[in-house]
């Protein structure tokens, strides 16, 4: 199990999608395709983008389906956080 | 190219504005302006800067006589010129609540940028989350479309009377014609920007879920921050301008996935502007809880994207 910090990296507001990709890339997808679990730590976070969650979480989405939901979890999310991971999690299996 | 800073510009009036501007020759700019009193949109500074900065300084700025003429290098637009106005003004005015003209060349000038805006506009948390949403958006799509060496160019304004931060957006690149044509079937460029607002429609590929960066949203979502709060939202890019009222905020449906279906004005038959530029207005004591928002924004998305994967479904064949 492996645990990423948001905030240490992408500051209250995540919106930086390079960082976003830097995380997907080099923690992520490696982490999955391992079959570990991983969770995703918004401790901090007040705000994020829906560009920002996309570029995280699409590709995982992608490359394993819905089962990402079993092994990536969401902690100390605020509502406005749990909003926009809600949005993308559903266009993204609508998308598939 | 010509363009004329008018009396008054803002985005309920602000199609006049676009339709003095002449943009032949654009090797130089020659500014001319009202003179008497100039009062416009944030959007217009931000116009006047990326067209100064594709001529790469070749600017004619007539000499302001307007009594408003502070306001323009207090914003900076003289500056973004590479011009001195010999206009003196107080620095540092405590009732300023404003951003200047600032352009952002990266994403981390981006991430400061947002950070520095938040306190500069004097914003409550709650007015805080939906306007820090928006500028990162809308500057990363600059960042990343508009294939424009100069970036984006941003300015905000608060208004008392009004109660409204305005805020503009412009940069001189590609064009959302361009950029929605790498993906797309788009006959002119208002049905590139219908296109470009539309949830889940990227120039990045015509996939449904957009690629590994790019979904296709941020557009839509800004549009639909606006339209829940009540508030004008206007891009203008090629000869395409499209306008969205003030919405009917009784109306039960008050986001749309076609943003043809919104409450809006649009036209295909404007000056050439090479780039987008983009303005909104923001009521600040009106907003809806940026969650509930989210939530009317959730809706419509996915119903949305259902809806043309439902449309590419295979028929069956009754003989």
């Amino acid at each position: 199990m492996i645990t990423i910090n948001i905030k240490q990296e992408a500051g209250e507001f995540a919106e930086n999608k390079d960082i976003a990709r830097d995380f997907r890339i080099n923690t992520i997808l490696p982490t999955l395709n391992k079959g570990e679990e991983i969770i995703i730590d918004f401790t901090g976070v007040d705000g994020a983008t829906q560009s920002f969650i996309h570029a995280l979480i699409s590709e995982p989405f992608r490359k394993h389906g819905d089962n990402v939901l079993d092994k990536v979890k969401f902690k100390n999310c605020n509502k406005t956080v749990q909003k926009v991971i809600t949005i993308v999690t559903e266009y993204m299996q609508e998308a598939e | 190219m010509k363009i004329h800073l008018p009396n008054s510009a803002f985005l309920g009036n602000i199609d006049s504005f676009f339709r003095g501007f002449d943009p032949n020759d654009s090797t130089i700019l020659h500014v001319t302006s009202n003179k008497k009193w100039i009062s416009v949109h944030p959007l217009v500074l931000t116009m006047i800067a990326a067209l100064g900065q594709s001529t790469h300084g070749h600017v004619g700025f007539e000499v302001l006589q307007a009594k408003s003429k502070h306001y323009f290098e207090r914003m900076g637009l003289f500056k973004a010129l590479g011009l001195r106005s010999g206009i003196s003004i107080t620095e540092h005015d405590p009732s300023g609540r404003f951003i200047p003209i600032t352009q952002i060349l990266n994403s981390s000038s981006l991430s400061e940028f947002i950070t520095d805006m938040v306190p500069l506009l004097h914003l409550e948390p709650s007015n805080a989350e939906p306007i820090r949403y928006i500028v990162s958006e809308l500057v990363r799509n600059v960042l990343e479309h508009s294939e424009s060496p100069n970036g984006a160019f941003v300015a905000a304004q608060y208004y008392h009377k009004s109660n409204t931060i305005r805020i503009g957006i412009c940069d001189s690149g590609v064009g959302i014609t361009k950029t929605i044509r790498k993906s797309h079937k788009a006959i002119d460029d208002l049905q590139a920007l219908r296109l470009a607002l539309t949830p889940g429609i990227t120039g990045t590929t015509p996939r449904e879920g957009g690629t590994e960066q790019n979904a296709g949203a941020g557009l839509f979502f800004v549009k639909s921050i606006a339209a829940v709060n009540g508030d004008f939202f206007g891009i203008y890019s090629g000869k395409a301008f499209y306008k969205l009222l003030r919405q009917d905020r009784d109306k039960k449906e008050l986001l749309n996935a076609d943003p043809f279906s919104d409450r809006h004005s649009a036209e295909n038959n404007y000056p050439y502007w090479q780039g987008v530029a983009i303005g909104i207005d923001m009521k600040l004591d009106e907003h809806e809880k940026f969650t509930s928002l989210l939530e009317h924004v959730r809706t419509v998305y996915t119903r949305a994207v259902r809806e043309r994967k439902k449309g590419r479904y295979k028929k069956p064949i009754f003989i």
